[in-house]
């Protein structure tokens, strides 16, 4: 077997929770057209981790969960779970479970029956059952509402129920897809945090879809890219924001995104937070530029500085997000010499988008 | 040519158009089935009702109210009794049935494959065809004297001597039957196909996430959630069934004996080919509160499930 230690091409690397080989997954759409939702795609999951998949709609994140839970087969490749090859199984074999962005709960059934289902499909004797039913529910502090039914509880409650189902099983790994998006902006933020504490507590490898990135950085051990089918980069959120593989990572995550200014076959990459006002930039090791301000955005103490630079490349429009610390008189209408510290500068191919070696800029 | 009018100020020089006013488009919609349905279903109804409690038939057909008459004449009559024994037990088994056929074939209706379109058309084929005409081809593929499938159930050893399928109690009932889930399965299917459709995608997904095999997702997922259209495709089929007395006319004729008498038939019988009009009136009445009871009865024992299968009635938008 490949999972085997001795057959491993990562020698003293113990099995993968989840390993994706070559996935392809190619869809046949209306008129002939194919559509490639997955491209190819290679990614490995650890034992424990809290892996997110994070990507604009339509990238594939989704149909690389549904390929790992066995909803879907991939055209090409493998998945192996727990270092078994999974391909052709069907879900039930595979010991995942997974909560929708819906969370598709039996709406005919009540919590209790909802979250006993899987442990009758099991064949669990009732007395295990009840058990496991009221530990589920006391770990996400839902007891009082074993009773109802579905249609009678909040967002939020639904989406513990839909956790209580998926824990029940013990299963090898949990795949949410986009669990939070059907919950309004406050409540999510709590769930958010409880959904790491709660994922802390069991250990069991999570494999999380977002489009939010607050989500992803917040929640992931690590960040998985994708666009397009193709994993763009994987890496703690440290790495993905700092480090950005390419163009793509760099623009889709951080809010605002990162600035790109066109400097020959290449691209100047910074963050709007290390744009500052000259005189807020260590001088030895600095770039600087003019910036001449169009608009102030004044949001939750900081101020986004809008505006165009030049001289480090061609006059590109930028951002600049000076925290409440910088107090520097700004006025719309002005130029004003901003700077950016050396080691922030990240440099990309300008045709291909990709990381390349730094550029010496003098300032 | 008119002239443009100028933009953003009401045309006050228009008059409004009839067909601008909704409460005049609402009544002009609605009189054709308004005429329809009083000519038609509520005429006939209330002559019904006023013949059963008569004694007019086809010789002397002058109006004389001759109070619950008719119905002790039909209550002492075992005649009606068969009939409406037959008829119940025939419209039961029939709706099992079709149930039970209309839920495959709407499972192979939803089912994605080439060519599901004259599929689809094609199985729909013996709702369309007039209940008259079917009766007839089915007459002919049953009887004895030239049905191709008389010889094949001889050479199996189901038939023997002079019996034929329609000339014995057990089997001719069978045959009404079995025409009958043949005309209704196509109607039930399209309605529990709907039923299908409906169930959310994510929910079947769930379950075969939370390792329920092929059983325990019928009968744990689906059945019950489409369990308020089964009973409409049952109730549905049960009152054409129920009413109807085309096939057992064509096909048997009642016979033999009584055997296969239902209840419309023998209205029929009793109305028209007897000439006594009260007592005709008078079974066929007794088939409405009858068909009204069994009706909201079960849709009555539907709605408390019902009440609780919102699957997509409340809940945000994603």
């Amino acid at each position: 077997m490949r999972g085997e230690p001795a057959g491993s091409e990562r020698v003293g690397a113990a099995v993968k929770a989840v390993e994706a080989r070559g996935l392809v997954k190619v869809y046949q759409g209306a008129r002939k057209e194919r559509v490639r939702a997955l491209d190819g795609l290679n990614l490995t999951i650890g034992h424990g981790e809290y892996l997110v998949l994070l990507g604009p709609s339509g990238c594939g994140k989704t149909t690389l969960l549904r390929t790992i839970a066995g909803l879907e087969q991939p055209t090409e490749g493998e998945v192996h779970i727990g270092g078994h090859l999974a391909n052709g199984l069907p879900p039930r074999l595979r010991r995942v479970a997974m909560v929708f962005q819906s969370y598709a709960l039996y709406p005919h059934k009540t919590v209790r029956h909802n979250i006993e289902f899987p442990l009758k499909a099991e064949h669990v004797p009732r007395h295990m059952r009840e058990r496991k039913v009221r530990w589920a529910a006391d770990l996400l502090g839902i007891p009082h509402l074993l009773g109802r039914k579905p249609r009678h509880l909040s967002g939020g409650e639904r989406q513990r129920v839909a956790l209580a189902r998926a824990l029940v099983r013990e299963p090898a790994v949990f795949l949410l897809d986009e669990p939070l998006s059907n919950l309004d902006a406050k409540l999510r933020a709590t769930t958010r945090d409880e959904l790491r504490r709660f994922q802390q507590e069991i250990g069991t490898t999570t494999i999380y879809v977002t489009h939010d990135q607050d989500e992803a950085m917040g929640l992931g051990d690590r960040v998985a890219v994708l666009d397009a089918g193709r994993l763009r980069q994987v890496g703690t959120p440290r790495d993905i924001y700092d480090e950005p593989a390419d163009t793509f990572v760099a623009t889709f995550v951080g809010s605002p995104p990162m600035n790109l200014v066109s400097r020959g076959d290449r691209l100047v990459g910074f963050r709007p937070e290390h744009l500052l006002p000259a005189e807020n930039v260590a001088y030895d090791s600095r770039v600087t530029m003019p910036l001449r301000i169009d608009r102030i955005e004044y949001l939750s103490g900081d101020r986004h500085v809008y505006g165009s630079v030049t001289r480090i490349g061609l006059e590109t429009r930028v951002i600049a997000r000076l925290p409440a610390t910088v107090i520097t008189p700004l006025t719309v209408g002005e130029t004003h010499e901003f700077a950016v510290p050396a080691d922030r500068l990240r440099f990309f191919d300008a045709e291909y988008g990709t990381r390349t070696a730094p550029v010496r800029i003098g300032g | 040519m008119r002239g443009v009018p100028a933009r953003g100020r009401p045309r006050a020089g228009e008059k409004a158009r009839l067909t601008d006013r909704e409460g005049f488009l609402a009544w002009a919609f609605l009189l054709p089935s308004v005429v329809y349905l009083t000519a038609l279903v509520a005429a006939p109804f209330c002559l019904t009702v006023a013949f059963a409690f008569s004694d007019a038939n086809s010789a002397a057909p002058s109006y004389r109210f001759a109070g619950l008459r008719n119905f002790r004449a039909i209550f002492r009559d075992d005649v009606f009794w068969r009939a409406l024994g037959d008829t119940l037990a025939l419209t039961g088994l029939s709706m099992a049935l079709v149930v039970f056929f209309g839920m495959i074939l709407a499972n192979v209706l939803l089912a994605d494959f080439r060519g599901k379109w004259p599929v689809r058309l094609l199985v729909l084929l013996p709702w369309t065809t007039p209940v008259a005409l079917s009766a007839i081809s089915w007459r002919w593929l049953l009887d004895s004297a030239y049905s191709p499938v008389d010889p094949i159930l001889r050479d199996a050893g189901v038939l023997h001597g002079g019996a034929s399928l329609l000339g014995r109690p057990p089997l001719a009932t069978a045959s009404v039957v079995a025409v009958h889930v043949w005309r209704l399965t196509p109607l039930a299917a399209v309605i529990l196909m709907a039923g299908l459709a409906a169930i959310p995608r994510d929910v079947g997904e769930a379950a075969r996430l939370d390792g329920a095999g092929f059983w325990r997702r019928l009968f744990g997922v689906t059945i019950p959630l489409t369990l308020p259209v089964i009973v409409v495709a049952a109730v549905f089929g049960a009152a054409v069934t129920f009413a109807d007395m085309a096939v057992v006319r064509v096909l048997t004729g009642g016979g033999p004996g009584a055997s296969t008498q239902v209840l419309p038939a023998l209205a029929y019988h009793r109305g028209v080919e007897d000439g006594d009009m009260g007592q005709g009136a008078a079974i066929a009445l007794f088939l409405f509160p009858l068909l009204l009871a069994g009706v909201i009865g079960v849709l009555r024992a539907v709605r408390r499930p019902e009440d609780a299968n919102d699957g997509e009635a409340d809940g945000e938008e994603p």
